[in-house]
């Protein structure tokens, strides 16, 4: 079994001011480089999961270890430099700065995180040069590297984003439903990019979706409703 | 990562430049409205306490000391008493004295205060910073019926050398045809000099001997002419011309050490009731009645810069809900809620500056276009080159004020990005 990237255990999780338990998940754990689907319904609590697994909150009980580090052992702004050091985050759209170029939004979690840039400089020579790198690898031509983020399709920008996300070689990448504005075609072109790009960057990834389709090119495939112990199912409805 | 946010910071504001030029514009119209009020009291303060210099006691019946310095100065108001020339002429003899200039007024042309005098006028009284007046064309009053103009009488009558005119009796509200009799049309004057300008009163007075004013009067009694009894201009010069009174008197010392015994001396003197003053106490005394009128100015224009600065945070904060996104980016990107503050409040340090430089150029500009209608309109010289203590003060209340609303947005952001996390709901 290759070495745990993230370890949870125990999680329990109910919003400030709520009495009812949002999630209660005895274990989770990703590999180092695997790739994980993660599915359900909308409402069942997949963006506050991945808002815990990144650190943006903290569960009220259990631990969320990533790459070796218990979240709640660390300070707000130490959780920062800690989430840009190790995760790289894709949301479903509106992923970059619309006034940056785009290759200036790839280079953006370097400008934050040392460790990334040193593993980009590593990597590439430096840091434009990872950029370009990325930007190749998730298909983006060499004439829209330096257009501003704003004047390119939804699906380019999503690769964009993704390319962001993989700069530095974060030991996590976490994907919220990215493929969802997307055609069934440029979804499919999307995933063989992403999912070989975090290959080549040895990057775990935690792909959410509500699209079980494409579950099959994921090593593993979990359900979010089945891992927890709360039963969402009336949320999901209303 | 510090140049990093400068560049991410300008990029932003670029990106929302037309909202972001509405703020600075707005900052920029309270910086000069807040600048400028400040600019014209003082100049006005300036121009005010410059009405007379060099003179240390001013002497007339007894009155208030404001009342006094505003006929006798300012040329407003009436005197409710003159005083008799025998005493202006044993005021001058007094022990100490260097110098008097009489002061006679009450007759008025076309709104301008008549002023009767000596020539001593012309070598002894200093305005500003001790300054002498200067003709600016002509001779002073040869004959009888010569008049000096102040410069602003002639530039807004558009007088020039050589010109009649005709006086009127009083402040000159009766002035026109249909009320002949307080005119004194039969004794018309000629402009034999025009003064260069001052800045203070004298530019809007109009001078003549204190002869010629006896003169215009010889056929009158009580305000009015007494019928009958019209003594054409060429008899009139055959009579004794030598003044009956005067209204006030300008006093130099020859020490300004002896003007408390002075002015002691004076205001018991035997022959009638007296009173002397000391023109810059008076002055402070006026300015502290007429003063407080500025001081509101200053005050509004202080609420219309905290509104502008009201603007800028609610400006600011609307755009916040549309930026929630990038906000939620940069913090996916490593951005730290910090981060996040510390761009809001660049962007705010940048807008307030430039809203500030903006309103500086506007008003230095705005002065140097208008500087010379506002000089012969109003009298007013405006220095824009040195700046006052208290409009550095306003500079940097302004840039405070401006950067502190700016943190306002910066700590809300700072909420909301702790809240949104990664994911903002909208």
């Amino acid at each position: 079994m290759r070495d745990a990237i993230l370890e949870i255990e125990h999680l329990r999780f109910a919003w400030p001011g709520s009495s009812e338990l949002c999630l209660d998940i005895a274990e989770f754990r990703v590999s180092k480089g695997e790739t994980v689907f993660l599915h359900g319904p909308s409402g069942c609590g997949k963006s506050t999961y991945l808002a815990l697994i990144a650190g943006v909150l903290l569960p009220q009980h259990g631990r969320v270890v990533l790459d070796g580090r218990n979240w709640a052992d660390l300070r707000t702004a130490q959780r920062d430099r800690y989430r840009v050091d190790h995760v790289g985050y894709i949301f479903q759209q509106f992923n970059l700065l619309p006034y940056l170029s785009v290759r200036d939004n790839v280079m953006a979690p370097c400008r934050f995180s040392p460790p990334r840039r040193q593993s980009a400089v590593l990597q590439a020579g430096s840091e434009s040069a990872a950029a370009q790198q990325w930007l190749t690898a998730m298909g983006l031509q060499s004439n829209l590297w330096d257009r501003p983020a704003r004047n390119l399709s939804v699906g380019q920008q999503q690769r964009v984003a993704a390319a962001r996300a993989l700069i530095g070689n974060p030991a996590l990448v976490i994907a919220d439903e990215p493929t969802s504005a997307l055609d069934e075609n440029r979804r499919n072109a999307f995933l063989d990019l992403l999912l070989s790009a975090c290959r080549a960057a040895n990057s775990a990834l935690v792909f959410v979706s509500h699209d079980r389709r494409i579950a099959e090119r994921f090593e593993r495939c979990i359900a979010l409703p089945d891992i927890n112990r709360v039963d969402t199912h009336d949320e999901a409805t209303a | 990562m510090m140049r990093f946010l400068w560049t991410l910071a300008w990029r932003s504001a670029w990106n929302r430049r037309f909202t972001l030029a509405l703020t600075v514009a707005s900052i920029a119209l309270s910086t000069f409205m807040l600048l400028g009020t400040e600019r014209i009291r003082t100049d006005i303060r300036d121009s005010f306490t410059s009405a007379v210099s060099g003179t240390d006691l001013i002497v007339g019946a007894r009155t208030g000391s404001v009342q006094l310095l505003l006929y006798a100065v300012f040329h407003v108001g009436a005197a409710t008493n003159n005083i008799r020339w025998s005493t202006v002429q044993a005021l001058e003899q007094q022990r100490g004295v260097d110098w008097i200039i009489p002061l006679s007024l009450g007759d008025s042309h076309r709104g301008f205060p008549v002023l009767g005098t000596t020539p001593a006028y012309f070598t002894h009284f200093r305005h500003g910073e001790r300054q002498p007046l200067h003709l600016a064309q002509g001779h002073a009053m040869a004959d009888l019926f010569d008049t000096v103009l102040g410069a602003e009488v002639a530039n807004r009558l558009g007088y020039r050398l050589g010109e009649r005119i005709v006086l009127s009796h009083g402040s000159g509200e009766l002035d026109g045809g249909e009320l002949a009799q307080s005119q004194h049309a039969d004794k018309p004057f000629v402009v034999s000099g025009i003064l260069a300008p001052t800045g203070t009163p004298v530019d809007r007075t109009v001078h003549i001997s204190l002869q010629a004013m006896e003169a215009l009067h010889a056929d009158w009694f009580a305000g009015v002419p007494l019928p009958g009894r019209q003594i054409d201009a060429a008899t009139v010069r055959q009579r004794d011309l030598t003044p009956r009174a005067v209204t006030a008197v300008l006093v130099g010392l020859k020490s300004r050490s002896s003007v408390f015994s002075a002015q002691r001396s004076i205001n018991q003197f035997e022959a009638e009731p007296l009173m002397a003053i000391l023109p810059g106490v008076a002055l402070d005394e006026l300015w502290d009645v007429i003063g407080s009128g500025e001081k509101a100015l200053l005050l509004m224009s202080a609420l219309v810069a905290l509104v502008s600065m009201a603007g800028l945070v609610s400006v600011v904060m609307a755009g916040l809900n549309e930026r929630r996104r990038e906000l939620a980016v940069l913090r996916a990107v490593g951005a730290s809620p910090y981060d996040v503050v510390i761009l809001l409040t660049i962007e705010g340090a940048l807008v307030t500056a430039s809203g500030v430089l903006l309103g500086i150029v506007g008003l230095t500009a705005a002065g140097l276009a208008l500087g010379p209608w506002l000089q012969s309109h109003f009298g007013l010289v405006l220095d824009l080159a040195h700046p006052t203590e208290l409009q550095y003060i306003l500079l940097i209340a302004l840039l405070m004020t401006g950067w502190l609303a700016s943190l306002v947005p910066g700590w809300r952001a700072y909420r909301l990005s702790l809240s949104d996390g990664l994911s903002p709901r909208i």
